[in-house]
């Protein structure tokens, strides 16, 4: 069986994470309800006449997709598979409006067509001219766990020698009202993270190269990862232990875990249950800088290669004050109100 | 390939029957699902023809025994009742005694949810419990939830393939011994927002749709669920459990041609129908009958035409599209599919293609128009998506 | 049909997002789609839903606009003479 390299990576998000050193320069947002990925420049990657009908989502992904292929030095790879929770919302919403507000009159392809889930990774295929395996995944907080086990699938059953996967979502207003109307999102006077109910919301994309062989700058080894529908909290033990055992990783060889806690009390439990399990071992979170929404374990992932590369916990993300000398095996725990619960191991080359 | 992946349930809901029986019976009797549409108020009304089930969602929910105050989209609704005959067929006692996941497919997943919802929202209280449903992945949750199972839970959404690529990867799961048992599928309804997307891309027809017709104007959108159920050979083995074929081999390729249309010489469906040979190391003379993604769009027809001929050369098998039977119900597409390929080796049938009258100019391409009898091993499905998501499945009898 | 040639200038900029034109240097004769301008099929929609929208021109058949979206000059012309708005 194959050994999963992670060769490369880019990301947008919240934070300033284009051509910058990592988390060096953090904006810890305290006033807001929703926080919105910062747009780099994309002319420098997509051309201008391209450009013009392209969805957030669809440049965030393409930008993205491109800088991680360029670390990993590759120009196509086997396949491109990618997650994402709500696809290209923006252009969804405009088309449904315009729907209901025309009586379904004079309406226009453009934005139904970049409503397609697939929409991304269909455009990042058609700007690479990659005709290989093109897959994309939309389950809530396992869209792009579903992506990297079917990537990492890819790898280690020699069906493809690189994958470029990644995960990509955008906001659009509609949902931020919705959200703001059924108490997903936190209340604008309560924003504590995490001792309040409800949300940040974020978005963002990230993308990877996985390759069959390591490389010089070869960030981590994708271990390890399983996804569950549901669970108990008092189950989560259990899963934990199946899983470490299963992979043949012993719980005190874990030098730190990451966690996708989002700050909502309401389901805090799970985070804490988790914390408790390990609470000899550093620990980290990621979604107070980047925001939850459904893909932001790509964040998540991102943080954890490159804390792997440094070898050094940023203050910014600690949990607790633990250190230690060397962090060869890492786990990321990530769940979303109770359900699609992920973990996920990455390991020093 | 090293290991076929058994077939032992299959679970199905279309404009052509309510479960697998009616589907069968009415492809047998060339009964076509294709009519107005009832269930939805459009303007398009009388300038379409679908394949709608002439079920309202109550009736569905009723079928379900759904408690009154349930959030379950019309997606979710077909689907629960496809995933349930499949594990009944399936002779699935305790969904959760192996390691088994739940890969479904959609493209609208809660949509027709959104669509009445959009504005009440803000002044509704009560028809908030709905805006859950706006994630497509929610739609797969209820259809899990309601089975009760709790395992690898997820949801391939790529357009028109999406099935097939559901399909794809439970065969893969099981093949690398990660599942022992996957129910694979799809279920996408009828919306407002489909039939209007699709017609400003004027693909849709006003009269029922001619796949492979050289007089076809475009394809009739349909709704429906299905769902197959794959398990592994030890699974098989200790349960003694009868296979109704089998998964032999699969394909994914994309076209890189366009967002919505395929290439004129259909490379990327002509490569995902290699990778599948090679899969299942089989031969094109080893097909009996190629159920065709045959939308009757212009551009697919002639695409998909194309490909074929690239592959198979001079010996073109029979081959149809059931499309005309159920209508082109997207991300269940490849499901239902699936389940006809299946009848047409357990049957050893081929399925009429409706509709046809005149061989398209550009080639000499003649579709199967009436029910054949013929000795079935081996069976291929195509299925395309936007986005050049081209993706083939093999079945096989043994 | 100077003023008509404008305003089509102006939809088109705008329907199709061609941020980095100008109605200047747009020219009457530009070929819209393939070389030119640069146009595909799913601009040839929008632009027969403007057809419809804005001057009550309804096309049945997308293979039409083959002809009639050449160029600003023919589809001005095409305008001027089947316009009901």
């Amino acid at each position: 069986m194959k050994v999963c390299y992670i060769n490369g990576s880019a990301c947008i998000s919240a934070q300033k994470t284009v051509d910058s050193e990592f988390l060096k320069e953090v904006e810890i947002n305290t006033t807001e309800t929703v926080v919105f990925a910062k747009q780099p420049s994309y002319t420098e990657v997509i051309q201008p006449s391209f450009i013009r009908r392209m969805a957030k989502g669809v440049k965030m992904g393409i930008f993205t997709s491109s800088i991680a292929l360029k670390e990993a030095n590759l120009e196509i790879p086997d396949a491109i598979i990618t997650g994402t929770g709500m696809g290209c919302l923006e252009d969804s919403e405009k088309f449904l409006k315009a729907i209901l507000d025309n009586d379904e009159q004079f309406l226009t392809p453009t934005s139904f067509i970049q409503s397609t889930h697939n929409t991304v990774a269909g455009q990042i295929a058609l700007g690479l001219q990659c005709k290989g395996y093109n897959f994309t995944y939309v389950n809530g907080a396992v869209s792009f766990e579903t992506a990297l086990i079917d990537a990492k699938l890819q790898i280690e059953s020699d069906e493809a020698q690189s994958v470029l996967v990644g995960a990509v979502d955008e906001t659009a207003q509609h949902i931020i009202d919705l959200y703001q109307l059924n108490g997903t999102l936190k209340k604008q006077d309560d924003l504590a993270f995490p001792s309040s109910n409800g949300i940040i919301l974020g978005e963002g994309a990230s993308f990877f190269v996985l390759e069959n062989k390591q490389k010089e700058n070869s960030y981590a080894i994708l271990k390890a990862i399983t996804i569950v529908n549901s669970l108990e909290v008092n189950e989560l033990q259990a899963f934990v232990e199946s899983f470490l055992k299963s992979n043949q990783i012993a719980q005190h060889e874990i030098d730190l875990v990451i966690l996708g806690s989002n700050g909502d009390l309401t389901f805090d439990n799970y985070y804490e249950q988790i914390s408790q399990l390990f609470e000899n071992t550093p620990q980290t979170y990621y979604k107070h800088l980047s925001g939850e929404y459904y893909t932001a374990s790509g964040f998540g992932l991102w943080t954890a290669i490159n804390i792997m590369k440094n070898q050094i916990i940023p203050e910014v993300v600690r949990l607790n004050s633990l250190v230690k000398d060397n962090y060869q095996t890492i786990l990321l725990y990530n769940q979303y109100q109770g359900k699609d619960h992920s973990l996920l191991v990455i390991k020093k080359c | 390939m090293s290991k076929k992946v058994a077939i032992t349930g299959m679970g199905i809901i279309s404009s052509i029957g309510t479960t697998i029986e009616e589907n069968f019976q009415s492809l047998l009797n060339n009964k076509s699902g294709i009519s107005t549409i009832e269930n939805l108020n459009t303007i398009h009304k009388n300038a379409i023809k679908v394949g709608e089930i002439k079920l309202t969602n109550k009736q569905l929910a009723q079928q379900l025994n759904l408690l009154p105050e349930n959030t379950f989209s019309r997606t979710s609704l077909l689907g629960a009742i496809a995933a349930k005959e499949a594990i009944n067929k399936a002779g699935i006692k305790n969904i959760n005694e192996y390691k088994t996941g739940f890969i479904s497919a959609t493209s609208v997943g809660g949509m027709d949810l959104k669509e009445t919802y959009f504005y009440d929202y803000y002044v509704n209280e009560s028809n908030r419990k709905y805006i859950n449903s706006h994630d497509i992945g929610h739609s797969t949750h209820q259809i899990a939830d309601y089975i009760g199972l709790k395992g690898m839970v997820t949801t391939v959404s790529t357009a028109c393939s999406s099935a097939a690529n559901a399909i794809i990867l439970g065969a893969r799961l099981i093949q690398s011994g990660q599942l022992d048992r996957v129910i694979v599928g799809g279920t996408d309804s009828l919306t407002k927002f489909t039939i209007n997307g699709f017609k400003t891309l004027m693909i849709l027809s006003d009269t029922n749709c001619m796949p492979f017709d050289q007089n076809r104007k475009g394809l009739n959108l349909g709704e429906a669920a299905a769902y197959l159920v794959l398990e592994s050979d030890d699974i098989v083995q200790n349960e003694q459990k009868k296979v109704l074929a089998y998964v032999s081999g699969f394909g994914n390729a994309n076209d890189a041609f366009h967002q919505t249309a395929s290439s004129e010489n259909g490379e990327g469906a002509f490569l995902a129908m290699q990778k599948a040979f090679v899969k299942a190391n089989l031969k094109p003379e080893d097909i009996d009958y190629i159920n065709v993604h045959g939308t009757a769009t212009l551009n697919n027809d002639l695409s998909e035409g194309r490909a074929i001929i690239r592959l198979f050369e001079n010996n073109i098998p029979d081959f149809s599209s059931t499309k005309a039977f159920t209508g082109h119900t997207l991300a269940a597409a490849a499901a239902i599919e699936a389940v006809y390929s299946v009848f047409a080796i357990q049957h050893n049938l081929v399925f009429a293609n409706l509709n046809f009258k005149t061989p398209m100019e550009e080639f000499n391409l003649i579709p199967q128009t009436s029910l054949k009898e013929k000795s079935i091993n081996h069976v291929l499905s195509n299925s395309f998506g936007f986005g050049g998501n081209c993706s083939t499945i093999l079945f096989s009898k043994k | 049909m100077e003023s008509l040639k404008q305003e089509l200038k102006t939809k088109i900029i705008e329907t199709l997002n061609l941020e980095h034109m100008t109605i200047e240097g747009f020219d009457d004769q530009d070929t819209l789609f393939g070389d030119g301008i640069g146009l595909d099929s799913i601009d040839a929609l929008e632009l027969i839903v403007l057809l419809d929208k804005d001057y009550g021109i309804k096309l049945t058949d997308p293979k039409e606009g083959k002809t009639i979206f050449q160029t600003v000059e023919t589809m001005a012309t095409f305008i001027a003479a089947n316009r009901t708005k």
